[in-house]
């Protein structure tokens, strides 16, 4: 299944690994927690080319000694009114300063892109053929496109309205 | 009044043109219903018995002239010529049109209103007593505090898929009249020993199929750290609420399930790692709404206004009215004024086009240009000097507004209940009515005094029945409409949950019922008690005897 | 007797309708098609879930009836009201016309 990533349809290079296939073979796999916390020294040792799926029940705090360890965390939406993981995504970004790939699996439907990625979810996986592939992308940038001003500050770089209007009393100052 | 800068308007505008997106994407079947459902619940739309339904925000109740006139242009071109205010500080409109909707919205951006998250596993409209601003007994005006959590909580990325719809409400002052202790959290403004003013915090209270009062988990919140506080526990309740069960996701289960203690012990971890961020307000911009809420220029007058003493003396209909709808203004020489939208046989919260436009009129003219909506279904005028109110009081009674019966017997608070719900066990507006009219001889409603009955017509409570003095609980028995009957709700500062009296009433006999109820308490009170006090001195024993015995 | 009638509301406007014979959507309940068995029941809803999918109906279903003089009446009383709009007398609606 490919993945949206920085505004493009990219091939989804990782590959989530069940717990009783073995990794070897696999350049880029992608571990169960569990897998993770029971894993012996060579997976702890393949620092950057590890990817980790997180249930949307665990805290990240759970994993935020290890977090430099994976270049890749997924976070699931089993159902997309399952909105878990969006405080998750914005705990490892705000809090546990994680700054590998963030991604939002399952579920995920256009409606969501633009509140994943102002919690800090950098790629999305897509379902479908090549059409909804095409729809799932082009709704990206609409999605991106819709709102201009946030409200509130999340984990993304927008100001939200609240330092918008800090800046222009500041800027009412100086003139 | 707080008025929209161009952010507010850009977003609401951007907000507009989303939905019409997603409307049109419903239309041409890219999104199906099970996609489409969600999305314009977040945007208020349901699908009720008959047609869809739009609910429309009046954030913390607050309207100017211009807002609703509006709302009755939207009556009467979308609608069938009418509206329903709801508990919520609502308007519902029980006829729109889908294909319709987007326009709908745009024209309600115009006037800086929009249907944002008036549905949902979100956070809906945020609420607060509808005197604030005029009310004697107030702190601070809680609309500043309303206005912010509105602004924050609009499209929040966390928290648009909450385990459970989640409601906040916000009052300013002791005397409870926005009923914190059933909202998901009520923030009550006070002051500490030092005399600062901040908050206290109530979480985990709601009504529904499992009503609670909510605990304080906080006694004093500072002002400044409102947001981060707030974040704080929806990102608890957002990890933690349950979602395996629609019926035990609300916050009011898992602050059960852990404690209130435990529950608060966890929000302060979180709130520790989140204060002092980006979530403070810096206070330029504290200060900038506030000021949208600074009073309008009273004038200075005396206390008492010989105009309106004289009209008082002189007119018996307008003496009465007086005294069930006028309230104490914090300014002398003002009153606050309630517009009753409980005519004996009316549709309790229904208005027409006509009736909005009256009251926008009054309101222009004698009110400051300040309407609210109030959570008991009713409107208020919050700043009309004495001298006035006669000349309101004629206008109400001309455009069929002048029922006097602020917190009497026919005051009642209904849900729309099967005639227009799809979630609906029986019915709740006739039954509304009939009590309306069994009980239309106002001398007997003032002798009868403060009683407040509450209407649902199923469990959901959006009729507030379980904090009724009376409360009325619409159920199935076999395809037949019943009703269960509790006594002894309150949803104020002494809030407190209705006792089941035992069982249900049938349509036909439900009347006789809350009659029989009233004429047990008329025949126990002590001199000036009020129901209330009469039920929680005598308890049930001798209300389930009138209903019961001989049965 | 007792029968079964497919319901459903129009897409666009929301408007409460009956499956009628031939396949149409009638706003009048005495125009539903009764369906008396289960296959009936099965070919009607067949018929009402393409209806779905063609996105001129949402949220149709099948509802027990009594048929009498040839004319379904609605077991509940929610479809009752339903069929008939809101009993609340005052309602303006009714005023209006429908
Ligand atoms: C007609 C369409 C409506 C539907 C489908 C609806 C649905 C619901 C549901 C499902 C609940 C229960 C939530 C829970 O327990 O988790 C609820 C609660 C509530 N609703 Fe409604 N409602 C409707 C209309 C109204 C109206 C007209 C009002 C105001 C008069 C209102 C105000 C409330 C309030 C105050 C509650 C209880 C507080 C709470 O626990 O959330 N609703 N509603
Ligand atoms: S209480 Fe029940 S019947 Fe009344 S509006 Fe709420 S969901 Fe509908």
């Amino acid at each position: 299944m490919p993945v949206i990533k920085d505004g493009r349809l990219v091939e989804d290079d990782w590959t989530f690994i069940p717990d009783f296939l073995p990794l070897d073979e696999v350049a880029r796999p992608v571990v169960s927690l569990a897998r993770w916390r029971d894993g012996d020294c060579a997976l702890r040792a393949r620092n950057g080319r590890l990817g980790l799926r997180l249930p949307n029940d665990t805290d990240p705090a759970a994993i935020g000694a290890d977090l430099d360890r994976f270049a890749l965390i997924e976070l699931e939406f089993p159902v997309f009114k399952d909105g878990r993981a969006y405080s998750q995504a914005r705990l490892l970004r705000e809090r546990h300063g994680y700054r590998g790939e963030l991604r939002a699996v399952g579920e995920v439907v256009r409606d969501q892109y633009f509140f994943l990625e102002r919690c800090g979810f950098d790629s999305v996986s897509v379902a479908g053929d090549k059409a909804d592939q095409g729809r799932a992308l082009e709704g990206w940038y609409e999605a991106m496109a819709e709102i201009s001003v946030p409200m509130q500050p999340a984990a993304d770089q927008r100001p939200p309205a609240s330092s918008l209007r800090e800046r222009r009393r500041a800027a009412a100052v100086a003139s | 009044m707080y008025r929209y800068d161009e952010f507010d308007s850009t977003l609401v505008n951007e907000r507009v043109v989303q939905f019409r997106g997603q409307v049109a994407r419903r239309l041409s079947g890219e999104l199906d219903e099970d996609h489409f459902k969600p999305l314009r619940l977040m945007n208020g739309l349901y699908l009720q018995l008959h047609a869809y339904m739009l609910r429309v925000a009046i954030p913390y109740g607050t309207l100017d002239s211009l807002q609703m006139r509006r709302l009755a242009r939207i009556a009467r071109v979308y609608d069938r010529g009418y509206g329903h205010f709801t508990t919520r500080q609502n308007i519902q409109y029980n006829w729109p049109k889908l294909a319709e909707v987007p326009d709908l919205l745009a024209e309600l951006a115009e006037v800086e209103m929009h249907a944002i998250q008036t549905s949902g596993n979100c956070i809906r409209n945020v609420t607060a007593d509808h005197f604030a601003g005029a009310a004697a007994d107030e702190v601070e005006d809680p609309r500043i505090h309303a206005e912010i959590i509105r602004q924050w909580s609009t499209l929040h990325p966390e928290f648009s898929f909450l385990p459970r719809k989640f409601k906040i409400a916000v009052t300013g002052a002791a005397r409870d009249r926005a009923a914190i202790k059933v909202h998901d959290i009520g923030l009550q403004l006070r002051r500490d020993a030092a005399g600062e003013v901040g908050f206290r915090v109530i979480v985990g209270g709601g009504q529904g199929r499992t009503p609670m009062i909510g605990p304080t988990i906080r006694e004093f919140l500072p002002k400044a750290d409102l947001l981060s506080y707030l974040e704080a526990i929806l990102r608890v309740y957002n990890r933690l609420g349950r979602r395996d069960n629609l019926f035990k996701a609300r916050i009011k289960i898992l602050v059960a399930s852990v404690g209130a203690d435990i529950f608060a012990a966890m929000v302060e971890e979180e709130w520790r790692a989140l204060r002092g961020g980006s979530l403070d307000l810096p206070a330029e911009e504290v200060a900038r709404i506030a000021a949208y809420f600074a009073p309008p220029p009273f004038e200075n007058l005396p206390a008492q206004d010989t105009g309106f003493e004289a009209m008082r003396f002189e007119d018996r209909d307008f003496a009465r009215w007086c005294r069930t709808n006028l309230h104490v203004h914090k300014q002398p020489g003002y009153a606050i004024l309630s517009i009753s939208l409980k005519p004996v046989g009316g549709v309790p919260g229904d208005a027409t086009a006509e009736q909005m436009e009256a009251v926008a009129d009054l309101a222009e003219r004698y009110g400051q240009d300040e309407i609210r909506v109030s959570h008991e279904q009713n409107l208020v005028l919050p700043h009309v000097r004495l001298r006035d109110v006669h000349a309101v009081w004629q206008g109400l009674v001309a455009a069929g507004l002048g029922a006097a019966n602020i917190g009497l017997v026919s005051d009642m608070i209904s849900c729309p209940g099967l005639d227009y719900c799809n979630l609906a066990n029986a019915r709740s507006i006739p039954v509304a009515q009939r009590i309306a009219t069994r009980f239309a001889d106002l001398d007997r409603q003032h002798d009868i005094g403060e009683l407040k009955l509450k209407i649902s017509g199923c469990i959901n409570a959006c009729g507030h029945h379980h904090v009724g003095h009376i409360g009325i609980l619409g159920v199935d028995k076999k395809g037949r409409e019943f009703y269960q009957i509790t006594l002894g709700g309150s949803a104020g500062e002494d809030a407190s949950l209705g006792d089941i009296v035992g069982p249900a009433f049938s349509y036909d006999d439900v009347v006789d019922a809350v009659e029989s109820l009233v004429e047990t308490y008329l025949d126990l009170r002590e001199e000036g008690e009020l129901f209330l006090d009469a039920y929680r001195r005598v308890g049930l024993a001798p209300f389930k005897e009138a209903l019961y015995a001989g049965h | 007797m007792s029968a079964r009638i497919v319901t459903a509301n129009g897409l666009r406007d929301g408007e409460v309708l009956y499956l009628a014979c031939g396949g149409r959507w009638s706003r009048d309940l005495a125009e539903a098609e009764p369906a008396e068995t289960e296959q009936a029941e099965a070919a009607l809803m067949a018929i009402a879930e393409r209806a779905v999918r063609c996105r001129d109906v949402v949220e149709a279903y099948a509802m027990a009836v009594t048929v009498e003089d040839g004319a379904p009446r609605p077991l509940s009383q929610r479809e009752r009201i339903r069929a008939a709009g809101p009993t609340v007398g005052t309602d303006i609606a009714t005023e209006r016309g429908r």
